[in-house]
């Protein structure tokens, strides 16, 4: 059986920060573990630029920021292997992989950091009625086609869902030549960054029509048509204003989820709102010794701050390999209040806080001028003015932790109205 | 010339070419699709009935009967999975309680093993996600579940292993009469042949009439289903019926041989054979009829939806016969359920009737009754995935992440007999996009795959018919 202080499940930005970060904190023995033919992860298929505004200050593009991580790493000697999948980790920590060179191993690790990513929902999810035509694609899948592979999808496009990859990609579709009818959102307003809503829509003079939905495919061998509908407050069709759009290309950006398959089996606790592990303010997990970090945990709009908090989980797995980890210390529990989503952590362990602590939180809906209200136990320690909040923008938090000490709950509501 | 044509190559077109493949004849297989298995057999319950449902003394009945008895050695023959877990239909007022003794008595007649009426305890006990308001079932030990288009495929691979040609995209345009045989049409082919078996599904009248004077007409009877992620799978352990009414067996909660849930059908004559598509009404009421059954059924676990359709005959039961003006030219027509169950005995009782028309047959030699399926690598002991890894490094690459296949699984799928030539083959036969992502992450390593085996270019690699190209060319 191989050996190895830290094993990282996953060789994307998220993995690639955790594992740097703990190789800086004094851990030498890590082993990075990507399923995919090079590490990157998704961010090898996202050519556009927008990456590393916060932490570099720089627009880079998708491969260009993975390759500064790749680089160091590399530099680092931390050790990988590629086109290596994890088939099960169990609690004691051995995790088991194959590849077509090692055939099928066992990996002992002293902690393990889950960085897995996420994945598409998918037209069956919605269960979108009528044919089953090729030509219904996730935007992400056919993102890595063209991206990565050179190969076009379609000629005449509707764009179901308007997260992220949705809006990037109805740009490189027209930019590759196609013809993009639009961009549906069942909701009031784009699931995806505002930025992204304008750079890839409004500038290409790309539809982006709320409150629709598509609610039935039609087409033989390939997609011919599609039945879309105007929907209500309540995001449901509302009879009557069917109308028939002819395209030969569906693709869907209808949300991600975290792909906790291994974490689940192996009975770490999830959280029913992110979709991610519970964790605390270290990112473990309620198994000792195993984190988790980036999309895994939840959902990220922003690569940065997937960085940030990898980085967190890998100086946390370092400490907790070289014993200097806290255990079993006093904690509070967060709770997401009226208006918010999800809070990460979802567990402060009071003793191993040092200096101001970071929450990420997503709101439930759109909010303006409105006030984010942190209390303890039901008393306010916290208020900040926030002049605009959506759910698709991730909303940062930071505590001092002395703010923390004494207490059970901490819960986050948001207030509309600005006035204090 | 050809002794036999077979005009459809689903799950009945398939037993009859494997049972034929024993005797020293001609055989040839027509299949208007660009795979085998893909009308009927694609789309349907995958349930092998206990056989209490037919009535009494019909075709349906005896070959129901008969053929679940046969599933166990055949399964086993060709390694197909196939699980005996029983069936029960449930009764939630006394009026339903009512057809489930007519239904025990029908089974008494069609001398169906083991059947018992159970009371709510006993159901409850085996069934415990049952809703609580259910008051009784008819339990069936012997019904089971199987694979459809895996026995299908195994089912093709082995009577080709045994000779039978397969011809793909071969849509029988007409039939001509000759002085002793036929001459069938397809698009590309003229094909001389003694008999033709037509096993054509929903088309069958239509086959039928090419030939001689119309006896019947197949309605097409669409039904909608949900598949649920196997987490889902454990919700019941039978196969769940609600009391049948007069078109349907009703809405059926089961989970499939691969450890998913399965919720459906409704029922539902369409005009259009070739119309599979679902619909935002009808899948609702299967949503809420199944809730009838279960109220824990985690819809939101819903991997994909589908719709098959039943080959429906006016005549209410299955018509395995010699068209009455046209010698030598068997109908296998009306195979709608239960259909899949009186297969086997559908594939024996047609050759029966073949050896009546020409007299005995000669006996194939070096037929090989056994398939070994494709290896599933997750099955396989830690020794033995070392042990292949190292004998071919393929089987070390996964492919798809949701259901763990390995390269090594997809490329044998490619070089069997019959093997894949389509994404859908390739996720028929082994499966990658038919887990939770629907091939969101497997996709374009698959049709990598069948590009590199079958010596194609990516642009030509199909979803599943000949026109259902993935990429239509080159980025800029």
């Amino acid at each position: 059986m191989l050996s190895y202080d830290i094993v990282v499940i996953g060789g994307g930005p998220a993995g690639l920060a955790a594992a740097i970060e703990a190789k800086k904190n004094g851990v030498n023995n890590i082993l990075v573990i990507e399923r995919d033919r090079e590490l990157g992860g998704i961010l090898q298929q996202c050519i556009h630029n927008g990456f590393g505004l916060h932490i570099f200050k720089e627009e880079l593009t998708g491969p260009e920021y993975a390759e500064r991580f790749i680089k160091e790493l590399c530099e680092m000697g931390i050790e990988f292997k590629l086109d290596t999948m994890v088939l099960d980790i169990t609690k004691d920590k051995i995790v088991t992989a194959i590849n077509t060179v090692d055939g099928l191993i066992n990996i002992q690790a002293k902690a393990i950091i889950l960085a897995m990513g996420c994945r598409e929902r998918t037209r069956g999810a919605l269960s979108i009625a009528g044919t089953r035509p090729v030509g219904i694609y996730n935007a992400g899948l056919a993102q890595r086609l063209i991206n990565m592979e050179g190969y076009m999808v379609g000629k005449k496009v509707i764009i179901l869902g308007s997260g992220d990859i949705g809006l990037i990609m109805a740009r490189r579709l027209v930019l590759e030549g196609a013809e993009v009818i639009g961009v549906l959102a069942r909701g009031s307003y784009a699931a995806g960054l505002g930025r992204n809503v304008v750079q890839c829509l409004e500038d290409y003079n790309i539809p982006l029509m709320l409150r629709h939905n598509i609610v039935k495919i039609n087409g033989k061998d390939r997609v011919e048509s599609v039945v879309v509908v105007k929907t209500d407050e309540n995001k449901n069709p509302i009879p009557g204003t069917e109308e028939i759009y002819e395209c030969d290309t569906v693709l869907l950006s209808v949300g991600l989820i975290p792909e906790n398959e291994l974490s689940a089996n192996l009975g770490i606790r999830l959280d029913r709102n992110t979709g991610g592990p519970i964790v605390n303010e270290s990112m473990e997990t309620n198994t000792e010794g195993i984190f988790a970090c980036g999309n895994v945990l939840h959902v990220h709009d922003v690569v940065d701050y997937v960085t940030q908090e990898s980085q967190r989980a890998g100086r946390a797995a370092a400490r907790y390999v070289k014993n200097e980890f806290v255990t079993n210390s006093e904690y509070i529990k967060t709770k997401p209040g009226n208006g918010v989503k999800y809070i990460v952590p979802q567990i402060v362990q009071i003793d191993n806080l040092k200096g101001p602590i970071e929450f990420f939180m997503r709101v439930r809906d759109v909010y303006n001028d409105s006030r984010i209200i942190v209390k303890l136990d039901d008393i306010k320690i916290r208020e900040l003015k926030r002049q605009h909040m959506i759910p698709s923008e991730m909303e940062r938090l930071v505590i001092d932790s002395r703010l923390l000490k004494e207490g059970s709950i901490m819960t986050v509501e948001i207030c509309s109205g600005g006035e204090l | 010339m050809y002794d036999v044509v077979i005009i459809g190559a689903g799950i009945t077109g398939g037993f009859i070419a494997r049972e034929l493949s024993r005797y020293g004849l001609n055989v040839i297989i027509l299949e208007k699709d660009n795979d085998i298995a893909n009308g009927t057999t694609k789309a349907n319950s995958a349930i092998v009935h206990a056989g209490y449902d037919a009535k009494p003394h019909s075709m349906k009945a005896k070959l129901n009967v008969e053929g679940n008895k046969m599933f166990d050695y055949i399964c086993e023959e060709l390694d197909v999975p196939f699980k005996r877990i029983g069936s029960h239909v449930i009764a939630f007022s006394n009026e339903e309680m009512v057809i489930i003794n007519e239904l025990y008595e029908k089974g008494i007649i069609n001398k169906v093993p083991g059947l018992r009426i159970i009371d709510k305890v006993e159901l409850l006990q085996k069934e415990p996600n049952i809703n609580e308001n259910v008051l009784g079932a008819l339990y069936a030990p012997t019904a089971g579940i199987v694979g459809p288009w895996e026995l299908a495929i195994a089912l093709m691979e082995n009577a080709m292993e045994n000779g039978v040609e397969l011809m793909l995209n071969s849509e029988v345009i007409n039939i001509d009469k000759l002085e002793s045989g036929y001459k069938v049409y397809t698009k590309d082919n003229e094909i001389k042949t003694r008999y033709i078996v037509n096993c054509a599904g929903v088309h069958a009248d239509e086959i039928h009439n090419m030939v001689a004077a119309p006896k019947f007409t197949i309605t097409p009877r669409r039904g909608q289903y949900f598949l649920l992620d196997k987490k889902a799978g454990n919700i019941v352990n039978t196969v769940v019926f609600q009391c049948p009414t007069k078109i349907s067996k009703g809405v059926v909660v089961l989970p499939t041989v691969h450890g998913n849930l399965l919720v459906g059908p409704d029922a539902e004559d369409i005009e259009d054979k070739r119309n599979t598509e679902t619909s935002d009404e009808r899948l609702n009421y299967v949503k809420s009829a199944s809730m009838r059954t279960s109220n824990k059924i985690p819809f939101n676990k819903v991997i994909t939806s589908f719709a098959g359709s039943r080959a429906s005959s006016d005549t209410g039961d299955f018509i395995i016969k010699e068209a009455e003006d046209a010698k030598g030219f068997i109908d296998v027509a009306g195979i709608e359920s239960p259909g899949l169950s009186a297969s086997p005995a559908i594939g024996k009782y047609v050759v029966e009737l073949i050896k009546e028309i020409h007299g005995n047959l000669k006996e194939n030699s070096k037929f090989n009754s056994t398939r070994k399926r494709i290896i599933h690598f997750m099955e396989l002991s830690e020794e033995e995935k070392h042990e292949i890894i190292k004998r071919d490094p393929r089987y070390g690459r996964i492919i798809c992440r949701c259901e763990n296949i390995t390269e090594g699984e997809i490329v044998d799928a490619i070089h069997r007999n019959a093997g894949a030539r389509t994404v859908d083959g390739v996720k028929r036969r082994v499966r990658p996009g038919s887990g939770r992502c629907q091939g969101g992450f497997c996709q374009p390593r698959v049709i990598e795959i069948l590009a590199r085996e079958l010596n194609k270019d990516i642009t030509e690699i199909v979803k599943d018919g000949l026109n259902s190209n993935i990429a239509i060319g080159k980025t800029k």
